[in-house]
């Protein structure tokens, strides 16, 4: 895999399809992201390595309620874009028409919620109709790069259940780099440690034995 | 805040503890950086953890107050830019950058850390202008002491140009530094629930019930004093915000020299 900067050109003519985090201009490839790339078969993809989050359907998130709407609530993904959740969407109960919103979420209130579409314009909605879709209550919000989101749940969330094992707090991360705590003091104190030191060390090899360690110490 | 998620945090204060693991009186690494910008006549960049702020000091000839025509005059400015934290707005100032400035301008001047009578030139006719100018950089909590920290380094940093028939050389920095013989330094402290902590970070600050800034001389006489927030504070509490902020600020004098 090669590191690539955006405007690098990945490829020419029109034996290749571009993917995430890459365009096609005329008959080029070119990176929209800096990142990795790889080439599965004809399509070139592209792993980002910083940046900030961008909405994508199917991603499960946190996120903050900013605003409430005629219909329906304002959240903040950690984005530039921000997303809507309509009354609908958000619980099995009927709302009637002009109810007092707050009942279900109030603004500074964090939910895990996912997102069912992204518009071209970058319009998101959300959903709360799901397994895990929640009103997030207690604990602790942290954020973290969420080009890290992967290497903090580790293969087949390796990393993260052994975080939660150790530690016995509740942990949802989000895909937009939010991550929710929860538990006593002191294992919160840890865990949002071992997270940020798997953000900060994510480039490095046996990051899990190093975590493993980390956690077993009374640091 | 959140409710449930404030709960939390004072269910965790409660316990002696805060989310970073620092003690209810531990203050983050301070660090101070003087003469980081050459067209001031005096400046400072300092961070307390994550929070940066840089200060500058102008210094310009003007007509004095009709009331006090002997003594110079100090201005006082701090601005929030959106860089800092998206909840700053651009454009006017907000109720916070103006209460903040006037948090740093009471501080030096209630100390009467600047002689204002030694800024004067010809009575009745001239005197220096200090224009002490704050903006905030980064913000993770507690602005507000590290914008007094900046400014009184800024101060202590400052030479007087040179002066040549009334016009002023900017170019040319004469060796005349201001008189601080006072030094003051605030600490802001907050009631979180039943407990006090100083140096907030972003989280604590959206929080806090109350908020009691207080400055300090080196002898621990008290120079000033703003209270912020909705809730309301006992005379006990007083006291104690007002013993911690002693307290701390000594421990931050010590750090700082």
């Amino acid at each position: 895999m090669e590191t690539v900067v955006p405007g690098e050109v990945l490829a020419e003519g029109m034996d290749y399809l571009p993917s995430f985090g890459t365009y096609r201009q005329k008959d080029k490839i070119v990176a929209s992201r800096l990142g990795l790339v790889r080439v599965d078969g004809r399509v070139i993809k592209l792993i980002p390595l910083a940046g900030a989050y961008l909405p994508k359907k199917n991603d499960r998130i946190i996120a903050k309620v900013s605003d409430i709407a005629i219909s329906g609530w304002r959240f903040d993904i950690n984005s530039a874009y921000g997303a809507m959740l309509s009354t609908k969407e958000a619980t099995s109960e009927y709302i009637r028409r002009g109810a007092d919103l707050t009942r279900w979420f109030n603004v500074g209130d964090y939910v895990v919620t996912k997102i069912t579409n992204v518009t071209s314009q970058n319009l998101v909605d959300l959903t709360m109709k799901g397994r895990g879709l929640k009103k997030i209550v207690g604990g602790r919000i942290i954020k973290i790069n969420c080009t890290k989101v992967p290497r903090v749940i580790g293969k087949k969330g390796s990393m993260i259940s052994m975080i939660k094992d150790k530690t016995g707090c509740s942990i949802i991360i989000g895909q937009n780099g939010f991550v929710w705590i929860k538990g006593k003091a002191d294992g919160e104190l840890k865990a949002t440690k071992a997270i940020k030191m798997i953000e900060e060390k994510s480039h490095v090899k046996g990051l899990t034995d190093k975590v493993n360690k980390f956690l077993g110490s009374d640091k | 805040m959140n409710k449930d998620l404030k709960a939390h945090m004072i269910e965790v204060l409660k316990q002696g503890k805060r989310f970073d693991n620092r003690k209810h009186d531990e203050f983050r690494d301070i660090k101070i950086e003087k003469g980081v910008v050459k067209t001031a006549e005096g400046s400072a960049r300092v961070s307390v953890g994550g929070t940066t702020v840089l200060a500058g000091i102008k210094l310009s000839i003007g007509s004095p107050y009709p009331d006090r025509p002997e003594e110079g005059t100090i201005i006082t400015n701090v601005e929030l830019s959106p860089m800092a934290n998206p909840e700053f707005e651009s454009g006017r100032p907000g109720i916070d950058s103006v209460e903040m400035s006037r948090v740093v301008d009471r501080g030096i001047r209630e100390s009467k850390a600047i002689d204002l009578k030694g800024l004067g030139i010809d009575k009745g006719e001239s005197c220096w202008l200090v224009n002490i100018d704050v903006v905030a950089i980064n913000d993770e909590g507690n602005i507000k002491d590290a914008a007094s920290l900046a400014a009184l380094a800024a101060l202590t940093d400052t030479k007087f140009p040179e002066v040549k028939d009334g016009t002023i050389n900017y170019k040319k920095k004469t060796k005349k530094g201001l008189d601080l013989s006072k030094q003051p330094i605030s600490v802001t402290v907050l009631k979180i629930g039943d407990d006090f902590i100083v140096d907030p970070t972003i989280q604590e600050e959206r929080a806090i019930d109350a908020r009691l800034t207080v400055s300090t001389l080196k002898n621990k006489s008290i120079c000033a004093l703003q209270k912020g927030e909705e809730s309301p504070l006992s005379f006990d509490d007083v006291q104690k915000m007002v013993d911690l902020g002693v307290k701390t600020g000594a421990k931050i004098r010590k750090k700082v020299k």
